[in-house]
């Protein structure tokens, strides 16, 4: 709860600060506070408490997740002051925006109550629209917008009818008291129908086939801040929201869910890395990455009552490579007016040092050891053949096999191609996001258990 | 005392050797790597006389996984055989040029601390990291510092790795549902595990599919010749010399005594896909053009044989096997260097371009003739012992078996001499071929005498490597 207020008061900083003609110090401030802001958190984490009628639930679920979000927040707020140099006048407001976008993301994973979860998602998702559509002489920034928006306030309809049809069937939106009711007799029909709808809603937004259609082209045609944003913070937002709303609402799931399941993960992963393999745009392949990603962290559904530690590695090993691949590309494509891999050429030999965190940030979404991708995914792998379901398994890892092709487009472009242009000196921040969140990331491989034991 | 001191050792090298600045690397890396070298026979030596040198100490909780190190005769032969290639690699390298030499030799020698490390896990998933992990340095040195045109070079490359991946990620299934069964993944908890015949079989397949593509077992072996005409020597040396070895170790180390039965059922067509890579392999080397490639392709020859040893489940298939495992690398660093040497002087590796090198450099062909005869396996070299125990193995297994494995060395005999034969003999080529440096002649020179050396008195070897396969049996035979 603190979380909520502490973020949502430094946005209004944020905000603020213009008039005082701060902008200067703005970044470093909001960097500054949303440490702070992680330190609040994270003392929260061995009182689990409950506020204003069970409307937000402050537990050890929520707190690591926060913290996540947190993290992956700051390192977007410190890539933004060189991201936006070019439009001083705006940098308050996009900071703003994206620091109520956290706002939203906590309070998705930390809800009691329906209406809260609701709240969230809205607060996340406009943001979203607005930081899409922000390049506003931009058509493709336009349209990017555009499409998020109509699409998404789709799936945000679709949620809120699935929260009716389950207000109708239980009389509630505390989700404690609908996982009381739902393992009862006699609930009605539409319960399953209204879970569905919010799954699918939620599907929608971790844009998981076949509901990932709006996501290439989002991707592509929003500023690439923004897209940094969506396929790191949002992704892994949307999923853990997904797994609360479901291990929050619901004690077991059916065996024919969970083939749904099954069908969606696999589907994900085939459909987003077999058309990631003929793109030339980066944030095409990264969102179609995304989308394969999405399908492996669905597995973790598949052992519901046990997964919420494995998802957390997944996430945090995802964003963070996330993070870091991005820190390099938004360096590597901020003069240009495409992201083509063949901007990468020859980086290998102009920056060494960025073509390396890039490499070892694909490589660790590739799920290669000693960094934390290949701990996800192994310990995805054995959860699910734990749970019964080797075919996904199988299927997953024929697709590790298959993303290598694309991963390695991109090292293979660094490494054996003449660069184009000059060397040139890169601003101090990418260096240290991108070697920071590597590192973190790489420590997460070395001591898995660090993380893994927050939830276990 | 124990192994892990080898590893940071090596780990330390890696980084030091980064961190020389290119002018330095290749000296820091091979005085690292002559350390670990002395390291490594100074565990040897107390291992020998009794002491504890193995290791184990936690790392994850949740999945259990520790920091195991199981150091017996056999892992110590194979840290052996990769500590004394890594140097004579090193060295072998002084005369290339490298640009970026300082990353090059820190990948050398992170991928030599991977491969000890593959050697010495005694814990599947630890095992399987070290495993993966020397995929990396070998992609990057083939995909940079390699020759040829770099579109076919990165298409060979990519493919190598997918390959590898591949084939490794079935094991990682295989070591996932092994820890769901086992609750560890700790070797002797593994080896003590009760499977039914359904899933020996499967899980003795995503084991194979793994070892067969790296060793490679036909028909997995399309990667190969490819990757060792692109790599760079020293990219050649290691893949060939050390990380083949790996693929081999691990068939005795974790594939026969975790799925026994399944190994013993299909025995025959193990024996039968490994001696077909042996006709296979040496029929095509008959006909390469290319020295590197007839080198590829005569080394998959041999490590058929070797892998026919290793299914044969029997005392003398396995000790022949590791025997001819430690001969074969050492030969076959030294061809490859040889092939190396000649590509110094006339920068060609097709041999109709050589020819009448020998009245020029009577060292270099004396050392050269050595190593194609120890090839072949003569009498008198390591190669030979190693090669007769595999063949006689095979003959107690099925004497068809041993006439056609047999026809490695008849065939071999005519491949190798008459690629020597059209090398170093016949008409003089008009350009001049300087005779072999002092490097070159050291390097040369270790490896014969190696083999020789093994040759005529292969004891201490066979001993050290004897208990360990003993123990191996047991739990198969079980």
């Amino acid at each position: 709860m603190n979380t909520l207020i502490a973020i949502s008061g430094l946005g209004v900083f944020c905000l603020i600060a213009e008039i005082f003609n701060l902008r200067k110090l703005l970044v470093p401030v909001a960097v500054l506070g949303l440490v702070a802001i992680l330190g609040l958190t994270v003392s929260e984490f061995h009182t689990p408490n409950t506020f204003y009628n069970n409307m937000i639930v402050v537990d050890k679920f929520s707190v690591a997740f926060s913290s996540l979000f947190i993290v992956l927040t700051i390192f977007l707020v410190a890539l933004s002051g060189d991201f936006y140099k070019d439009h001083p006048s705006k940098l308050s407001d996009f900071l703003a925006i994206k620091i109520f976008l956290l706002a939203g993301a906590v309070a998705m994973v930390s809800f009691g109550n329906l209406s809260m979860f609701f709240l969230g998602i809205e607060v996340l998702s406009i943001s979203l629209y607005v930081l899409a559509a922000s390049r506003r002489l931009d058509i493709k920034s336009n349209e990017a917008g555009m499409k998020y928006f109509l699409l998404g306030s789709f799936a945000s309809g679709i949620i809120l009818f699935g929260i009716c049809l389950i207000y109708g069937a239980t009389g509630y939106f505390d989700i404690a008291e609908i996982k009381d009711l739902s393992s009862g007799a006699g609930i009605p029909v539409w319960f399953p129908i209204g879970i569905t709808l919010m799954i699918i809603g939620m599907l929608f937004k971790i844009a998981a086939a076949p509901f990932h259609f709006w996501a290439p082209d989002v991707y592509e045609g929003s500023p690439t801040m923004t897209t940094a944003t969506m396929s790191t913070l949002v992704k892994v937002v949307a999923m853990a929201t997904l797994y609360k709303v479901l291990s929050g609402m619901t004690t077991s799931l059916t065996l024919t869910f969970e083939m749904v399941i099954v069908v969606i993960s696999i589907l994900s992963m085939t459909v987003g890395n077999i058309m990631a393999l003929r793109q030339n745009n980066v944030k095409r392949m990264l969102a179609f990455s995304g989308i394969s990603h999405a399908g492996f962290m669905l597995m973790a559904i598949l052992s519901l009552s046990t997964a919420a530690g494995t998802l957390l590695y997944y996430t945090a090993a995802y964003a963070l490579a996330g993070i870091a691949s991005f820190a390099v590309i938004i360096y590597v494509t901020r003069n240009k007016d495409n992201e083509d891999t063949l901007n990468f050429n020859g980086l290998g030999k102009t920056h060494p040092l960025l073509a390396a965190v890039l490499t070892a940030s694909l490589l660790s979404m590739a799920g290669i050891p000693i960094f934390a991708g290949f701990f996800a995914k192994f310990m995805l792998f054995s959860q699910t053949i734990q749970a019964g379901y080797l075919v996904v398994v199988i299927a997953g890892v024929v697709n590790s096999i298959i993303s290598i092709g694309y991963y390695f487009k991109l090292i293979l472009a660094m490494y054996t191609k003449e660069a184009a242009e000059e060397k040139q000196a890169v601003p101090f921040v990418y260096y240290f996001v991108a070697v920071t969140a590597i590192l973190l990331n790489i420590l997460m491989g070395l001591y898995p258990s660090l993380v893994i034991n927050l939830l276990n | 005392m124990d192994v892990t001191t080898i590893l940071l050792l090596l780990l330390m090298g890696s980084i030091a050797t980064f961190l020389a600045g290119d002018k330095l690397a290749s000296k820091v890396a091979l005085l690292f790597s002559l350390g670990a070298l002395g390291l490594s026979l100074y565990l040897l030596n107390s291992l020998n006389q009794g002491a504890n040198i193995s290791f184990t100490g936690s790392w994850i909780d949740y999945p259990k996984v520790a920091l195991a190190f199981k150091a017996d005769g056999l892992a110590m032969a194979m840290v052996l055989l990769t500590t004394a290639l890594t140097p004579l690699i090193i060295l072998s390298s002084l005369g290339n040029p490298f640009n970026n030499s300082k990353n090059f030799y820190a990948l050398v020698l992170f991928m030599s601390f991977a491969m000890t490390g593959t050697f010495l896990a005694a814990d599947g998933l630890l095992y399987y990291i070290f495993w993966e992990l020397a995929l990396i340095p070998i992609y990057f040195i083939a995909l940079i510092w390699g020759n040829g045109d770099a579109e076919d070079r990165k298409k060979a490359v990519l493919k190598f790795f997918i390959y590898t991946l591949g084939g490794s990620l079935f094991m990682l299934i295989a070591f996932a549902y092994l820890y769901s069964k086992a609750g560890s993944f700790l070797l002797e908890d593994l080896y003590k595990l009760d499977l039914s015949a359904t899933e020996e079989c499967w899980i003795f397949l995503a084991f194979f599919l793994a070892y067969a593509i790296k060793i490679p077992i036909i028909p997995f072996h399309t990667w190969q010749a490819k990757v060792y005409q692109k790599a760079p020597t020293v990219g050649t040396m290691l893949l060939s010399g050390i990380m083949l070895k790996m693929g081999l170790y691990s068939v005795i180390r974790w594939q026969l005594p975790i799925a026994p039965h399944a190994a013993k059922e299909y025995m025959p067509i193990l024996i039968g896909l490994s001696i077909a890579g042996v006709i296979y392999g040496s029929i095509v080397a008959l006909r390469q053009k290319d020295l590197k490639k007839l080198l590829a392709y005569s080394s998959l020859a041999h490590v058929g044989l070797i892998a026919a040893g290793c299914y044969t489940l029997t005392q003398d298939g396995l000790s022949g096997a590791v025997a001819q495992m430690i001969a074969h690398g050492f030969v076959i660093v030294g061809l490859f260097f040889a092939a190396e040497i000649i590509y110094r002087r006339y920068e060609t590796r097709t041999i109709a371009d050589m020819g009448g090198i020998r009245s020029l450099t009577p060292k270099f062909t004396s050392m050269f003739m050595i190593l194609v005869l120890a090839s072949v396996a003569l009498p008198g070299t390591y190669n030979f012992v190693g090669e007769f125990t595999v063949l006689y193995s095979l003959s107690q297994a099925n004497i068809w078996y041993a006439v056609l494995g047999g026809t490695t060395i008849i065939l071999g005999a005519y491949y190798m001499l008459k690629m020597f034969q059209n090398v170093m003999l016949g008409e003089t080529n008009a350009k001049a071929f300087a005779d072999v440096t002092t490097t070159e002649a050291i390097t040369l020179v270790a490896i014969i005498a190696f083999l020789l050396f093994f040759g005529l008195y292969p004891k201490p070897i066979t001993d050290l490597v004897a208990p360990s396969i003993k123990e191996i049996l047991t739990i198969i035979n079980n």
